[in-house]
């Protein structure tokens, strides 16, 4: 993280390129809130390039992303490398969770290419729950700034209609 | 080569009488031959059934290589990729298939359809869905101002289809923005105003849509708030009404799932609508497979056919009409182009879809659900309602959204539809059928 200068509290929440689903990213964005983070939130189908420039800019003390539409596993990848080929964004702690491909039984398969493709965590639906996250936020350097939200409770994967 | 029938007209011709409405899956498969199957089992079907198309999530983002890649590598895609694939290979999907009794609608949620109106034209297919705004703001980042020009550069093109001799079909998808939490009064306002964008860029066969949401009574005032208002706009009689089963956070339980879909065909046939899309078991947990989807067709279609039309409709003055009539009124009062009046009205606020991250939503508008089951304004920004009027319990906005309550509200339907014990009656033995 030599390059970075974190912005106290700035997170950003963002989809990926091809997922059009907003509200795992509006409840991701509240739930931050009231750990005690300013959220800068992308929306959904953000292209790689955009998220890069966004996080040189902002600088945020994390990101994450959220994915819905099965094909988080190969967006998710293709955009981790890129955020970690940027010099600023190394060290940045990154995440990803929600519904990472079409079928569950592909889950551990999954989460472990996204690990190695270069996320701190990642939360496959099914296992994730707001507890698990909250964990990992508060597990940072530094921690949350606020205190720990009552959740418990999966993330949403909402269908915001078509296609997936 | 004989011109494909009117999708709108088929519709009509079949549904929305007695028999309920034509149903209708919401399927896409990357691979040719499982499209196919997913056609031709739609057509078996033991109910009225039309076919869907629904393409990938690359190909509505307009990254067709990308699409190329996951076939190449033999990865799964969401949807069929029709950009992608050769001409031949799709006509050779729909050979035998698709005919005078089946016809099939593509759908894909694209703010840049450009090269998929393109493939649609060349392979002579007349039906799809869309619209300015409905695909745009839900779906990504392309500017609501060049969603209107894409869209009405496209439903040109697509209405030049008629120089041959072939009617196009255009379906507004403004009736279900985010799929929940937006009252329906902006819902109905959405699908009227893209239908008659539609018919200003001169598509003549036009279906509104409406998704389920989360009070019987309210939706049934919707719809009914919806054909009167399309009755007196647009400028066409080839017009039909489409019920989307809930879009929202699904019942997890197969009880659950089969309740929400029985209500929603029974609101489809309640209102007249002539078509329903229908929702799966699996919804919840992945895209369904094609046994699930037939299941749920003729689970519907069963489930709407025992439903009596209701008599005289919900009550033509209700405040969702009233809602939905104000804002209509006050869009199309900007400006006699429905394209310019519709950007004027979400860069001063007069349309806001609540929770929408579109960089050109005002993104001020809050819905929740109230006590008695029905969507409200939580905060209504700068969109032209009284505060005191319909709609609305006079929302100021004092209600402060939270994660939690936000996932009480999105998780409403599902919950409510889960814990519901299962009644014998309530699958007509269907449930399972085809598993």
């Amino acid at each position: 993280m030599s390059d970075v200068v974190p912005r106290p509290g700035v997170v950003v929440v963002s989809g990926v390129a091809s997922d059009s689903h907003t509200w795992n990213l509006v409840f991701l964005q509240l739930l931050l809130e009231e750990l005690g983070y300013e959220v800068v939130n992308l929306g959904p189908c953000v292209p790689d390039d955009v998220l890069v420039e966004e996080c040189e800019r902002l600088a945020p003390v994390m990101v994450v992303l959220s994915s819905v539409n099965g094909h988080g596993h190969q967006d998710g990848a293709r955009s981790v490398r890129r955020l970690r080929a940027s010099q600023q964004l190394v060290g940045l702690p990154i995440a990803i969770g929600g519904k990472l491909g079409i079928h569950e039984k592909d889950n551990a398969a999954h989460v472990r290419k996204l690990l190695d493709a270069g996320f701190d965590a990642v939360f496959a639906d099914g296992d994730e729950r707001v507890v698990d996250f909250q964990r990992f936020v508060r597990a940072l350097p530094g921690g949350a700034p606020g205190p720990a939200v009552d959740g418990g409770v999966p993330e949403p994967a909402v269908d915001g209609g078509v296609p997936r | 080569m004989r011109p494909p029938l009117d999708f709108g007209a088929f519709v009509r011709r079949h549904g929305g009488g007695d028999g309920g409405p034509v149903v209708q899956p919401r399927m896409g498969f990357g691979r040719p031959a499982q499209m196919r199957a997913g056609l031709a089992a739609t057509r078996r079907a033991n109910a009225t059934t039309v076919g869907t198309i629904t393409l990938d999530s690359y190909t509505r983002v307009g990254e067709p290589d990308m699409a190329a890649r996951a076939l190449h590598e033999g990865a799964e895609l969401n949807g069929y990729p029709i950009v992608t694939h050769d001409a031949a290979v799709t006509g050779a999907v729909l050979s035998g298939i698709v005919d005078d009794d089946f016809p099939v609608q593509i759908r894909h949620g694209s703010a840049m359809p450009r090269d998929i109106f393109t493939a649609l034209t060349a392979l002579s297919l007349n039906a799809t869905e869309g619209g300015p705004i409905s695909y745009c703001l839900p779906y990504g980042r392309t500017p609501l101002e060049e969603s209107v020009r894409n869209w009405a550069e496209c439903a040109e093109r697509f209405a030049g289809l008629r120089e041959r001799g072939i009617e196009p079909h255009l379906e507004t998808f403004g009736g279900c923005m985010l799929g929940q939490l937006c009252p329906p009064g902006q819902l109905v306002a959405l699908s009227a105003l893209e239908a008659l964008f539609f018919y200003q860029h001169g598509i003549r066969s036009l279906s509104v849509s409406y998704a389920q949401q989360t009070s019987f009574e309210q939706d049934c005032e919707a719809l009914t708030a919806l054909r009167r208002l399309c009755r007196a706009l647009l400028p066409t009689d080839n017009w039909h009404v489409v019920v989307y089963a809930y879009m929202g956070l699904y019942p997890a339980t197969d009880g659950g799932a089969y309740r929400l879909l029985g209500q929603a065909a029974e609101l489809a046939a309640a209102t007249g609508a002539e078509r329903l899309i229908v929702k799966t078991v699996a919804e919840s947990r992945r895209i369904p497979t094609i046994e699930e989807n037939v299941a749920a067709l003729e689970y519907a279609g069963a489930a709407a056919a025992a439903t009596e039309t209701m008599a005289g409709g919900a009550p033509a003055d209700s405040e969702t009409y009233q809602e939905a009539l104000a804002l209509i009124e006050a869009v199309l009062n900007l400006d006699g182009d429905v394209g310019r009046a519709l950007l004027t009205a979400f860069r001063r606020g007069y349309l806001d879809i609540p929770y929408c991250l579109h960089p050109d939503n005002a993104g001020r508008a809050r819905g929740y659900i109230a006590d008695d089951g029905r969507l409200r304004w939580a905060e209504r920004g700068a969109l032209p309602l009284g505060r005191g009027g319909p709609g609305g319990d006079g929302g100021t906005g004092a209600r402060r959204v939270t994660s939690a309550g936000l996932l009480a509200d999105l998780s409403y339907v599902r919950r409510t539809f889960d814990t519901e014990p299962l009644k014998p009656g309530d699958t007509q033995g269907r449930l399972g059928a085809h598993q």
